[in-house]
């Protein structure tokens, strides 16, 4: 009897132990004797229960976790390659509740198959989507990604297809795809789990993407402090040439489609999408000014489609079983499914993806159970460090572009991070500016000037200094960094320190400065590293 | 992820360069791929990667300047890399920091004397379901306690 065991390669799986793990199992299969295959699969995103391993059985795969190295010989005396008991065991993976709420579509594959194995992969459902963009006109392709309601994953919810279009409808031989993988938001990773768990759909819908709009070229910009991810991704797209699904002639079609993964150095505003163009030409991050807008005057002054590895990855299963599939899903204006990564003080982090609409009450509560510490909560952000933060009492606002705008949020790229009753929402809206200092690429003086700026009139606030002044002084830098920033990191960092502000005001009215910043955290002395 | 060890080469270097000046945009590649080689940029590498890619001395010390990655002087033996954003930050990352930077002398930024450590902050590892994180060596590792932090340091310096 022949026995497949699934150990995540992830590299959160990586960071609790799962190469250990995987030695440990190794050396069970050895001294037992036993007709054994190891499979590194992605993760299931269920990271307190990681490392998890599954067994193939006849029941379907069975999960057991958090598995250690020293429970591994007892995995084994239990018999769990049969599925057997163990204080580990979790039953059949697919009927864990947290996974079997979800509605996995971009995030299919993911944690199933091995990231590597491009039969695996097509075996699974991949490639269908590039299937049938092959018999559509790239005007029909471009129609598809328009009619699912798809809206860029990123952050900024711009609808896909009418980028898409834009760029089609340009005159230029040359023409890029390029994928923003420069997932800086903190409480992400959705977009480090596709490339390391299945980036071949994301080489796919990029190659997709190709064909609709003419391009013929394109490059994934992969942040560095993801090294896993991005080996990942480069042993696919070489996996991918070797087999003919990229290169000269993509899948027998005789067009051309070349890919290439590129890594940044270490610059939140490399996410921002012309301050990432301008990093791929070789040059510092410094944020373009609007129009041209990249779709007309992109890469090396090319139209250019830029997208988030998420809404790439989205597009083949949109290909695959049609707009209206997707676009089903949701609520408003925000269709389809938004791959939620519950991140921080949280009791079960992990990846839900779930149609548009549940409320952060329930991924906090229903998916995530509450605080890690136990304690109770006391707030959460939402879209990363330029997201508001939001208090219990906003906890029933629906996951929905519109439904956070109209309080003030943003859902951004899905991140919600959770903090308890011990957070100082003051230090939180000091370090909000002070990340924008640090990370400014320093274009537009509004936000390299203010960011420093806000973050002394926040010290002054803490430490009780005309306390009232200095709070108007506030509210006045940040209604000048919305107004009069280039692009988003300026324009949006109010929304932490506002959203502080007005959710937690008695965090900005202490008496004394008790909790005043250690002096080694002043951002003056930050800089050196810059 | 350290480089290895051995001394600025201007040959090697070189060599480096040569490999990857072809490619479209090719200045990040090569700074990276000299920084792998050396574990930093060498201020003699501006001149042969200015004049490789027909740009300014400027420009290249620009680059270098403005993104967090490059290193100007040699990093310690081992780098480690500690997530101060906000997820890490809700499992109490801060205090860990404090607590490794006491340990080992340095701030976060700086290499200890002995070029044992280089200490450097970053801003998200992905990891935030399992914050707090930290990267050693290019090695990720969750759900870190300052215990943790402190086993995994002398691990690394091969003490028991």
């Amino acid at each position: 009897m022949s026995f497949k065991i699934y150990i995540p390669g992830d590299a959160a799986a990586l960071s609790v132990g799962a190469e250990r793990v995987a030695k440990a199992m190794a050396e069970q299969i050895v001294t037992r004797h036993l007709d054994a295959t190891v499979v590194r699969n992605g993760s299931r995103g269920m990271f307190w229960l990681e490392p998890l391993v599954e067994v193939e059985t006849s029941r379907g795969r069975v999960a057991y976790g958090p598995v250690s190295a020293d429970s591994v010989p007892s995995l084994f005396e239990a018999g769990f390659l049969e599925g057997n008991a163990h204080e580990l065991c979790l039953g059949p993976t697919e009927e864990i509740p947290y996974l079997k709420q979800q509605e996995r579509l971009t995030f299919a594959r993911c944690g199933i198959t091995d990231p590597l194995s491009l039969s695996d992969y097509i075996s699974h459902g991949g490639y269908r989507g590039l299937e049938k963009a092959i018999q559509l006109t790239p005007e029909a392709i471009v129609d598809e990604v328009t009619n699912s309601g798809l809206r860029g994953r990123g952050g900024a919810g711009f609808p896909t297809g009418i980028k898409w279009r834009t760029v089609l409808k340009t005159n230029n031989d040359i023409k890029y795809i390029v994928c923003n993988a420069d997932e800086g938001d903190s409480g992400t990773y959705a977009d480090r789990m596709i490339m390391e768990g299945d980036p071949f759909v994301l080489i796919e819908g990029m190659t997709i993407a190709g064909f609709a709009v003419g391009a013929t070229q394109g490059y994934v910009y992969v942040r560095s402090e993801y090294p896993h991810a991005f080996r990942a991704l480069r042993r696919a797209i070489a996996i991918a040439y070797e087999k003919g699904y990229l290169g000269v002639n993509v899948a027998g079609t005789g067009k051309i489609f070349d890919l290439e993964a590129r890594l940044g150095a270490g610059a939140y505003i490399c996410g921002e999408e012309t301050s990432l163009l301008e990093s791929l030409e070789g040059k510092r991050g410094q944020v373009r000014y609007k129009p041209p807008l990249p779709a007309i005057e992109g890469l090396f002054g090319k139209p250019t489609v830029i997208n988030n590895v998420i809404s790439l990855a989205t597009v083949p299963i949109i290909l695959d079983k049609g707009a209206s599939y997707y676009r089903d899903l949701g609520m408003g204006k925000s269709r389809g499914t938004l791959t939620i990564q519950l991140a921080g003080n949280v009791k079960h982090g992990g990846l839900v993806e779930k149609a548009f609409g549940i409320t952060l009450r329930q991924a906090i509560y229903d998916f995530g159970g509450g605080t890690a510490s136990g304690r109770p909560l006391r707030a959460v952000q939402v879209g990363g460090p330029l997201g508001a933060y939001l208090p219990e009492s906003l906890l029933d606002t629906p996951l929905d572009y519109e439904a956070f705008a109209a309080v003030k949020g943003m859902v951004g790229h899905g991140g919600i991070v959770i903090f308890d009753d011990t957070v100082d929402m003051a230090h939180q809206a000091r370090f909000a500016m002070e990340f924008c200092a640090i990370e400014s690429c320093g274009k537009c003086t509004p936000c390299r000037i203010g960011s420093t700026r806000g973050v002394e009139v926040i010290d002054r606030i803490i430490e009780n200094r005309d306390r009232a002044g200095n709070l108007e002084l506030l509210d006045d830098l940040c209604e000048l960094l919305t107004d009069g920033s280039l692009c988003a990191l300026g324009g949006l960092i109010p929304y932490p320190v506002q959203s502080a502000l007005r959710h937690f005001p008695e965090d900005f009215a202490k008496p004394s400065p008790s909790h005043a910043i250690h002096p080694a955290e002043k951002v003056q002395e930050k800089q050196p590293w810059r | 992820m350290n480089g290895n060890g051995q001394s600025w080469d201007a040959d090697r270097a070189l060599a480096r360069i040569r490999e990857l000046e072809h490619l479209p945009g090719a200045l990040l590649p090569i700074l990276h791929a000299l920084q792998d080689e050396f574990g930093y940029i060498d201020k003699a590498a501006i001149e042969p990667v200015a004049e490789a890619l027909n740009i300014s001395h400027a420009e290249v010390h620009g680059v270098i300047t403005f993104y967090h990655d490059f290193r100007r002087t040699p990093p310690g033996r081992h780098i480690l890399r500690m997530c101060r954003a906000e997820a890490c930050q809700s499992m109490g990352c801060e205090g860990m920091i404090r607590h490794v930077e006491d340990r080992l002398g340095v701030k976060l930024g700086e290499t200890a004397e002995d070029g044992s450590f280089t200490l450097e902050p970053v801003f998200c590892l992905g990891n935030c379901a399992l914050s707090p994180a930290i990267m050693l060596d290019g090695k990720l590792f969750g759900r870190v306690s300052s215990q943790v932090a402190d086993f995994l340091i002398d691990d690394v310096r091969g003490r028991p």
